[in-house]
């Protein structure tokens, strides 16, 4: 790709991690006796991403976009299929199983579900003494003991929680088990894979702050993998936006609300419900065609064409954009300064229709819309 | 007189050797035709199970108790026998529920499926009734309804099969929708869609809708008169503006001090409710959310809060409610913190920022300005 080249050689930041065209494709099989592939599920096709040191970095999407696919491969949970991963000036994607092991003690996850993420017949104390002796962490018993007193500590769990089994917990407890079996290791890099979404407003607010409180005590740098816009952006310094498998924006988390610049971004940022009767009704919505198009069979150029208010007749189709930088931001689309500035309009028919195009169908053939009044 | 009554309605489950337990107490409500009613509350407030009991769907077991009183249109709904109910039921009440895969039929073909409420209350058959499925989704933004209406529901996404089920809901021009929590399982983008396709249904058809959510954004949006349920009792209710902007009660206070906004800065610490809701439902010794509440003061417990009913038909249960802007000094009573419950941050439940409360912030230097 050729924008690798550009970003080589600038250490601008401390960056802790550096992806690089990173691709995770699926085999799809058939046959009974010899599987064949017919075809791959291009889950991630091409991210290139960094996260600084310190800072968290958030990733939103819709589901199968291909977000956890890339926080997994990121931590070499599932083999990227191409690409490079650096984890702090080491590369991962070619590290010896046994040494990536060791790295591992450094990158922790903390995942969606807390009930099917916990062992239900291990207690906490167990749950959380198992990484610290894979890892050699704590000579003895009462070396460790402290280490998980302290953790417990930090994520507001009493002492009394180590005998007790993750049923016994409400679901911000569990969670914040989940957060103290990652952090027992001292790990400088938390992938958080939708870590509020099973959670009620109240407890997952809990838990948003914690992982603010935490990061700012030790120092932690965060991958947030949510679909909640309004959770990423509330803890993310950076925000990437994907769509089928690639990334189409990245920018400062405020900037991404004052001026966003892809189409898709746009359109993601004006679904989101704000809990404000006024600005609700003021809102402008961009109301998106259909459903996300099958991640085996993308649409060509760009992935967002079929869907896009803004598509143009030519490139769109057959050109597929590249990250490229517009003020602060990295924007895969070819006509955002224009969209931007307003030169661009909508076009307004695609736009009212608010019925689903079909995989791979064009969206002419979608028969036309209902007049309103007609219902019922 | 409106159009669904529901007074007084409250639902027990009673186990063999366990306590029962209350999941609904005492809810009132009112729906008229053309309105948006929304009941939000966290998991286990009892929203689902108020919806459930309305529609008759709660399972007949021993051990169930309901009482009260839902009135639709002149008839109680609790008193009626099955055979009446199921004739209302599709016809003027129809529901539309959270997972539209587990809620039809996976191995009927969608068309049976939306065909078979056309035969059971419009009597149409046959080559009519096929007519009819195929106009209903289009008309709910399928597109090839003809062709959809031979697949099964796994060949249709979810926000389409999600439109499937709101096609079989208006498909008798019912008055009353029930929908709970029909955008939770959806991506934001068909959210979106689901939402406005809801909204055009209630305005063009003059149905009334009770929406069922936990998403307050949806409700700004979407509703005129919410009800805000905790512990199975509705604690709070207002018209959509007051609620959000003036919020009388300490839960919903926290509620909304609890969700990040969109268009709110990084770096905004939200003030979350400490604790989580307990499981029994201590109504009986008080008000359920005086373990949480920040405002809690002696006379909370003892006995459950009494409806204060004021001027503009808002309504809230609690005895120390929060002030409203621009009544500095009224009611200000000593402000008892939150015990810190194990497990949880020490927090703040009232947010420091403008819809939070003059004369709540223990400040005296504050009160010395002005």
């Amino acid at each position: 790709m050729s924008t690798g080249s550009e970003r080589t050689t600038e250490p601008r930041d401390d960056v802790l991690v550096d992806v690089r065209d990173l691709k995770v494709h699926f085999p799809i099989k058939r046959g009974v006796l010899f599987d064949r592939t017919v075809g791959h599920v291009k889950a991630v096709d091409g991210v290139d991403l960094r996260i600084v040191r310190g800072e968290t970095y958030g990733l939103v999407g819709e589901s199968g976009c291909g977000k956890s696919t890339l926080g997994r491969a990121l931590l070499q949970l599932t083999p990227p299929t191409s690409g490079e991963v650096n984890f702090d000036g080491v590369e991962l994607t070619t590290l010896a199983p046994n040494k990536l092991r060791t790295m591992r003690r450094r990158m922790q996850m903390i995942f969606q579900d807390p009930m099917s993420s916990l062992d239900p017949r291990q207690n906490v104390e167990s749950i959380l003494t198992e990484g610290l002796q894979t890892h050699g962490i704590g000579g003895d018993r009462n070396a460790r003991r402290k280490i998980i007193a302290e953790t417990l500590d930090q994520v507001g769990l009493p002492r009394w929680a180590l005998s007790r089994y993750p049923h016994e917990f409400s679901g911000g407890q569990r969670q914040r088990i989940g957060i103290a079996r990652a952090l027992v290791l001292g790990p400088e890099l938390i992938v958080a894979d939708e870590p509020v979404s099973a959670l009620d407003v109240s407890i997952q607010a809990q838990v948003v702050n914690l992982l603010d409180e935490l990061q700012d005590n030790l120092g932690l740098t965060y991958l947030v993998i949510a679909h909640d816009l309004a959770v990423v952006r509330h803890i993310s310094d950076t925000v990437g936006v994907m769509y089928l498998g690639a990334l189409v924006e990245e920018a400062p988390s405020d900037r991404l609300y004052t001026e966003p610049l892809h189409p898709y971004t746009r359109a993601l940022m004006s679904a989101v419900p704000v809990p404000d009767p006024d600005v609700e009704d003021r809102r402008e919505r961009i109301l998106l065609a259909g459903d996300l198009p099958s991640p085996a069979n993308p649409p060509s150029g760009c992935r967002f064409h079929t869907r896009c208010p803004w598509a143009q007749p030519t490139r769109c189709a057959d050109e597929r954009p590249e990250l490229r930088e517009i003020g602060g931001s990295r924007v895969a689309c070819h006509w955002a300064e224009q969209i931007a500035s307003g030169e661009l309009r909508p076009h307004k028919v695609s736009v009212e229709v608010v019925r689903p195009v079909d995989e791979g169908e064009e969206p002419a053939v979608v028969s036309a819309p209902t007049e309103p009044g007609s219902f019922v | 007189m409106a159009l669904l009554d529901v007074e007084e309605l409250s639902v027990t489950f009673a186990r063999r050797n366990q306590r029962p337990v209350r999941a609904v107490d005492g809810v009132s409500f009112s729906v008229d035709a053309g309105e948006v009613v929304g009941l939000v509350g966290e998991s286990g407030c009892g929203k689902s199970v108020t919806s459930l009991a309305i529609m008759g769907l709660l399972p007949k077991q021993p051990g169930l108790t309901v009482g009260g009183k839902a009135v639709f249109d002149g008839t109680d709904l609790l008193k009626i026998d099955d055979r009446s109910r199921r004739d209302i039921r599709g016809r003027d009440i129809a529901m539309i529920f959270q997972d539209p895969l587990s809620s039809l039929n996976p191995v009927v073909p969608i068309g049976i499926q939306v065909t078979e409420v056309l035969t059971r209350h419009r009597g149409m058959k046959g080559e009519a009734a096929a007519k009819e499925a195929a106009q209903l989704l289009d008309r709910v933004g399928i597109p090839d309804p003809k062709r959809r209406l031979k697949e099964y529901p796994h060949q249709l996404s979810g926000g389409m099969r999600q439109r499937a089920l709101i096609a079989m809901a208006v498909a008798c021009q019912p008055r009353l929708l029930i929908a709970d929590e029909p955008t939770t399982a959806l991506d934001v983008t068909i959210q979106a869609q689901i939402l406005e396709l809801l909204k055009d249904l209630v305005r063009d058809s003059g149905t009334a809708l009770v929406m069922i959510t936990h998403d307050l954004g949806v409700v700004a949006g979407m509703c005129d008169t919410i009800n805000v349920l905790y512990g199975g009792r509705v604690v709070e209710t207002a018209r959509r503006r007051p609620l959000f902007r003036q919020p009388r009660h300490p839960y919903t206070v926290g509620l909304l001090g609890s969700v990040p906004r969109l268009d709110a800065g990084r770096g905004e610490r939200l003030n979350p409710i400490p604790g989580s809701v307990r499981d029994l439902l201590p109504w009986p010794d008080g008000c359920a959310f005086a373990p949480r509440c920040t405002r809690r003061i002696d006379s909370c417990v003892g006995e459950p809060p009494a409806l204060v009913v004021t001027h503009d038909s808002r309504g809230y249960r609690c005895v120390n409610p929060a002030p409203l802007p621009g009544a500095p000094g009224e009611e200000v009573r000593e402000v008892v913190p939150g015990s810190a419950t194990p497990g949880s941050v020490p927090a703040q439940a009232v947010p420091d920022d403008p819809p939070a409360v003059p004369g709540l912030a223990a400040t005296p230097s504050e009160e010395d300005v002005a």
